[in-house]
């Protein structure tokens, strides 16, 4: 069954529309790469994914994003904790202003986990898991924006992880990261993708073509072409989709 | 035609436009703004330094044990200004008692809980406009509302419920701008991990806006240690050789006092007079370096 489902799913900024009539998968354990030009209508996608868009003043939506089946849109909804299961981890490196260690506790403090013990396992842990835990592990009071920036990301990835979320979004993860960073990051992201759904949006073809399981591709807020990774960049159906692949336009 | 015409023209307009570009040459014009911002903030140093030193030179003898610890005797002409000391510290105590929580939660709610529509970007501009309402006018509404309405009397609670409305808008409005100036990614940041609207602005927002709002708070503490106007009818008292026993008696006022010790009384030595300027103006200084110091040591943390 799928994970996450999307249908036909508008979305307004004001009178201005991002997304049109979006209908899509994503499967379980998979990494979904989401590529496009920009003003395609990737990040808001993945920010209904969250409804981090909630925070837009003048934002609208129509249509349904099923979670495990139920729509996260409902009436009622609890959208603390659809963000506790939905982790980000945005196109900036984003700390906190507080230390290393304060800012994977943030998450797990916040649902009132205050046991000194816990915590520790919990920051030893989700560094581990996003390759940051060597480089810190003698310096977890030190102020995060201190980091390096490829560090600071894997610190948010490592901040997300903590809330022992179930899906994991990417927004352009690695745009203000070095080659060296960037491989890192997508490291951390291979290994992840067995515990979590991961959905990536990125502005580099190639790093879609390294990491993702399957392709989407978006144009003007539609979904033109969704495929597995090779077929996608091999023998793409659409010629939009070869165009974009092929760098004609973007 | 027209080249003619420039030949015919060229040596003066010649000599004229270098003249021009001489004087417009960079490194002049650059030179001739920097006087200016220097000779602007000269105009604005000076006046402060000599405020002080004149204060200073013709108050600090007056200053003693005696002056800031007696009740005042001979008709104020001598012995010291305790109770005057004293009521400032209660009135602008109080006055803080009632103005901070007010202001500093008002001005969450208008950030992060009201909506922008039309009723709220009034009442933000309505308090805008409060701030620059003279102070005789607060004095007069809380004559009109405390002391006389709600039955008040004249009292340290009438006088510091005046100041404290004096300095709402002053609180609201720079915290408002601090609370507006925390960059939105740290709103997201803290959202996408799971935590509530409320966890986000009591544990990213407030921290990070902490240092402005101290900045408005400083202020704020400031103009109410300072002004005579809204005191004058709500609390301060001509003279009164006792110190308050409850928020429904009348108090000496520095400010106040300072009025009636340099107009009302006849053959006042002049140190006395200063001592009491140098004594507000001291107070005044005190509360502000312990509210730098507070904010410095939140900016630290961040």
């Amino acid at each position: 069954m799928s994970k996450i489902v999307a249908r036909e799913l508008n979305a307004w900024y004001d009178k201005k529309c991002a997304v049109k009539s979006l209908s899509i998968e994503i499967n379980k354990n998979e990494i979904l790469g989401i590529i496009g030009p920009a003003n395609s209508g990737k990040t808001t996608f993945l920010r209904c994914l969250n409804r981090l868009n909630d925070l837009e003043p003048h934002f609208r939506i129509e249509g349904n994003v099923l979670i495990d089946g139920r729509d996260i849109y409902a009436k009622g909804a609890d959208v603390d904790a659809l963000r506790k299961r939905v982790g980000m981890v945005f196109a900036l490196p984003l700390p906190l202003p507080m230390s290393i260690y304060e800012n994977i506790v943030y998450g797990p403090r916040r649902q009132g986990i205050s046991a000194r013990q816990k915590l520790d396992g919990i920051v030893e842990n989700s560094l581990k898991e996003a390759y940051l835990w060597d480089e810190v592990k003698d310096r977890l009071d030190m102020p995060a924006m201190k980091l390096s920036g490829g560090q600071q990301q894997r610190l948010c990835i490592a901040r997300a992880l903590a809330v022992e979320p179930e899906i994991i979004l990417f927004d352009e993860p690695s745009s203000g990261l070095d080659p060296i960073s960037t491989a890192k990051v997508e490291e951390a992201m291979l290994k992840l993708k067995e515990k979590y759904t991961i959905v990536l949006v990125t502005n580099h073809t190639k790093q879609a073509a390294r990491v993702s399981d399957r392709v989407a591709f978006f144009l003007m807020g539609e979904l033109v072409e969704i495929a597995p990774t090779a077929r996608m960049f091999t023998n793409p159906r659409d010629p939009r989709t070869e165009g974009y692949i092929s760098g004609k336009f973007g | 035609m027209n080249e003619t015409l420039d030949t015919s023209t060229t040596p003066p307009a010649a000599v004229k436009e270098t003249l021009l570009k001489q004087i417009l040459n960079p490194r002049i014009v650059q030179k001739g703004a920097f006087f200016l911002l220097l000779l602007a903030t000269l105009l604005v140093i000076v006046p402060v330094g000599m405020i002080v030193v004149i204060i200073v030179a013709k108050g600090a003898p007056a200053i003693s044990w005696e002056f800031l610890s007696a009740m005042p005797s001979r008709g104020m002409r001598a012995g010291g200004i305790f109770p005057a000391i004293i009521g400032s510290i209660y009135l602008v105590g109080a006055t803080i008692v009632f103005a901070i929580p007010v202001g500093v939660f008002s001005a969450i709610y208008l950030v992060e809980y009201a909506g922008n529509t039309l009723l709220t970007r009034m009442v933000k501009l309505a308090i805008i406009n409060l701030a620059g309402v003279p102070s005789i006018v607060y004095g007069l509404f809380g004559l009109g509302l405390f002391v006389i309405f709600l039955g008040f009397g004249p009292s340290i609670l009438a006088g510091a419920l005046t100041l404290a409305i004096m300095i709402l808008p002053i609180i609201i409005t720079t915290s408002k701008e601090a609370l507006d100036a925390v960059p939105k990614s740290f709103r997201e940041a803290s959202l996408a991990l799971g935590a509530s609207k409320w966890q986000t602005i009591r544990h990213v927002v407030l921290p990070n806006a902490l240092p402005g709002i101290l900045t408005g708070i400083i202020l704020g503490i400031s103009r109410a240690a300072g002004e005579t106007a809204p005191i004058l009818f709500t609390v301060a008292a001509f003279y009164l050789p006792r110190l308050p026993t409850s928020v429904f008696d009348q108090v000496m006022v520095l400010p106040y006092h300072l009025f009636v010790v340099s107009t009302q009384i006849p053959n006042i030595e002049q140190s006395y007079t200063y001592g009491t300027a140098l004594v507000l103006v001291g107070m005044v200084l005190v509360t502000n370096l312990a509210a730098i110091l507070l904010r410095s040591k939140y900016r630290k943390k961040l």
